[in-house]
């Protein structure tokens, strides 16, 4: 595997990690979109080094002079498989935003009333995410459906 | 020996899903195709499993290729008895779907997805190959995305988010660890792999180990990977629910307990941490489950924490590593199947009956409704591992296979586990039907049915309770074949014949 191939699948697995932390779900999907690719550039630099003929090209006799097409083919179901899970779950953030007006990642509410089950003297006050974070998008009046 | 039968698991449901699209909006069709091809895959894995109890592994090479080269579709007894189990209960729930008035009704989609969530889970099981195998995890999940959001509510799609990221991330690691397993290998072929990894660095086999473990971990919801479990899985569609319950987890017990025993086998190379690590994550995954469930106030989710737990079980007989240790994980995967697709079948009933699943909000079922609190009782009790239900058998022999290593630090918490176990299924008892509802339902609830529920839902339950009892009427052949499946997957040499060598297709 050359050292070059090997540093960009890791800066895409780095930038995809720190993106998929986020709370947006707009910036996840960019984030998982990073991780794939670091994932699919993994798969086909373990085939062997770049540069070899296809295995088509009938002028090399030699067989291992031939790339190895098996895991480009792996590469490519991967990769389509990732475009249609990719594609769903940006329907999923649109829906998201119908709904809210806003594509944020939210705590589980059940979760929340469990922890603020046990201490019940409190004020019964609205659930507080603990994320003052404000949405990207514009809140219009009446707009929320 | 007609191996092309291996085939039907795998192409029929597909083929039922096209046709499922295609009759589109005219719902009875729909209906027709689904138990039509539901009930082939059921006689055909009780074919195949009678053949493989009888014969040995059965192999089938796509195409026609040789077995490093081609896709191999291989059933050993494990995959026989997980295949059987699995179409059993895809029938007994599509049949609940359809009694219910909600999103099988509703929407064009729901029977396609079914079946390719079907086709999913069963090429899981008969597949040899690893690529294959993340092939049939996407189309198991990406049917699962779609009938986990089906409503498009809000609730569903917040935890759909977390589902479907999660899943992504657990699927990008797959690819990653596939691409790490060729460079060092250059196969992903299960069979070829077992042999080459032998030849690889000890440290690395490791490190592949793990990873898969990760992995898998993740869909079987191990500790630590399982937050988004309780979280996802009550919000979808209650027969939905049911199923992803009983099923999809487990399809990740299977690969973990396939790819552990066929490729990464204790005392190659000094492996004997593994084990170890094995019985740790099973112990933590058996309590962090069970004492997440004493502090919810919802069945489903009371229900979707022991999951959890009960996984931790299964794990330990891996860990165990001896043919009655896996024996017992084998028993217990299959018993644990049927038994909690039952309680959420009856989750979903209570939910329909008393207009929600909160305790909180329920009350004094056993008074209104009391076919559904009897189809409850027995499930919970088998969980829970009481005698003469088909959970005290596994947990049983469990503890019979932990003593003989001399495990017993992993026994005493199991039982200790169980008891929680027990601790909560009274609490979903006491809440749901004694006593009176403290606050009203979110919905309306349907109290018209003379059962309860409409008859196909209380029938299906009633039958996958059945399957339940059956199992500790028949304790004893199904735990003998479990032990024959046990002494299969220990000692993967047959396994490894049976795909590499003879080259008779």
């Amino acid at each position: 595997m050359s050292l070059l191939l090997a540093v960009v699948a890791a800066v895409l697995f780095a930038a995809g990690t720190w993106l998929l932390l986020q709370r947006r779900l707009t910036r996840i999907v960019i984030g998982i979109g990073l991780l794939g690719h670091g994932a699919n550039l993994l798969l086909v630099t373990s085939g062997g080094r770049a540069g070899r003929s296809p295995v088509l090209d009938g002028t090399v006799g030699d067989p291992a002079q031939y790339s190895d097409p098996l895991p480009q083919a792996l590469a490519l179901t991967a990769i389509v498989i990732t475009f249609g899970v990719t594609a769903f779950l940006l329907a999923l953030g649109y829906r998201s935003w119908q709904i809210n007006r806003d594509d944020k990642v939210e705590d589980d509410i059940e979760d929340r009333l469990v922890s603020r089950r046990h201490r019940t003297d409190g004020p019964e006050g609205p659930i507080d995410d603990g994320d003052p974070d404000t949405t990207e998008f514009e809140v219009g009046e009446g707009q929320v459906s | 020996m007609n191996t092309s039968l291996l085939a039907v698991p795998v192409v029929a449901p597909i083929l039922g899903a096209a046709i499922a699209v295609v009759v589109g909006v005219r719902r009875e069709l729909q209906r027709a195709v689904t138990v039509t091809v539901l009930s082939v895959m059921v006689v055909v894995a009780a074919v195949v499993l009678a053949r493989v109890d009888e014969h040995g592994h059965l192999v089938a090479r796509a195409g026609g290729w040789t077995a490093p080269l081609g896709i191999t579709l291989v059933v050993d007894r494990f995959a026989a008895i997980m295949l059987l189990v699995s179409t059993i209960v895809l029938l007994i729930v599509a049949v609940y779907a359809m009694g219910q008035a909600g999103e099988e009704r509703e929407r064009v989609s729901f029977h396609p997805l079914y079946l390719v969530l079907a086709a999913g889970v069963s090429t899981s099981f008969v597949t040899g190959d690893l690529f294959n195998l993340f092939v049939a995890f996407e189309m198991m999940l990406a049917a699962s995305y779609v009938l986990i959001t089906l409503g498009g509510r809000p609730d569903q799609v917040r935890a759909g988010m977390t589902y479907v990221v999660i899943s992504l991330v657990a699927s990008t690691l797959f690819i990653t660890t596939l691409a790490l397993l060729y460079a060092a290998t250059g196969t992903v072929n299960m069979a070829d792999l077992a042999i080459r990894l032998g030849e690889v660095d000890p440290a690395l086999r490791h490190g592949f180990s793990v990873m898969l473990l990760i992995v898998f971990g993740i869909k079987a919801g191990l500790f630590p990977l399982f937050f988004w479990l309780p979280d996802s899985y009550p919000t979808a569609p209650g027969p939905v629910t049911a199923i992803f319950a009983g099923l999809l987890t487990k399809v990740g017990v299977y690969a973990i307990v396939r790819t552990q025993t066929l490729m990464f086998p204790p005392g190659r190379g000094g492996a004997d941490w593994g084990d170890d690590l094995l019985l740790w994550v099973a112990g933590a995954t058996m309590v962090v489950g069970v004492v997440g469930a004493i502090a919810q106030d919802d069945m489903k989710r009371i229900l979707a924490f022991h999951i959890i737990s009960q996984i931790g079980y299964m794990i330990m007989g891996l860990g165990l590593f001896t043919v009655a240790g896996v024996a017992a994980a084998v028993f217990y995967v299959i018993h644990h199947i049927v038994v909690k697709t039952a309680l959420f079948l009856v989750a979903g009933l209570v939910d329909r009956r008393a207009g929600t699943s909160r305790l909180s909000s329920v009350g004094g079922l056993v008074r209104t409704a009391p076919v559904i609190a009897a189809l409850f009782a027995v499930p919970a009790l088998s969980l829970a591992g009481l005698p003469p239900f088909s959970g005290f058998l596994a947990k049983f022999s469990l503890t019979d296979a932990g003593l003989a290593s001399s495990s017993h630090a992993i026994v005493a918490v199991g039982l200790g586990v169980g008891l929680f176990t027990l601790f909560s299924m009274t609490k979903i008892w006491t809440g749901v039907f004694w006593g009176d509802p403290d606050t009203a339902p979110e919905r309306t609830p349907q109290t018209g049915d003379r059962f309860g529920g409409p008859l196909p839902m209380v029938l299906a339950t009633l039958c996958l309770v059945g399957v339940s009892v059956a199992f500790s009427l028949w304790a004893g052949p199904i735990h003998e074949l479990s032990q024959r499946a046990a002494i299969d997957l220990l000692d993967s040499t047959g396994y490894i014949e049976a795909v590499l060598g003879g080259g008779a297709p």
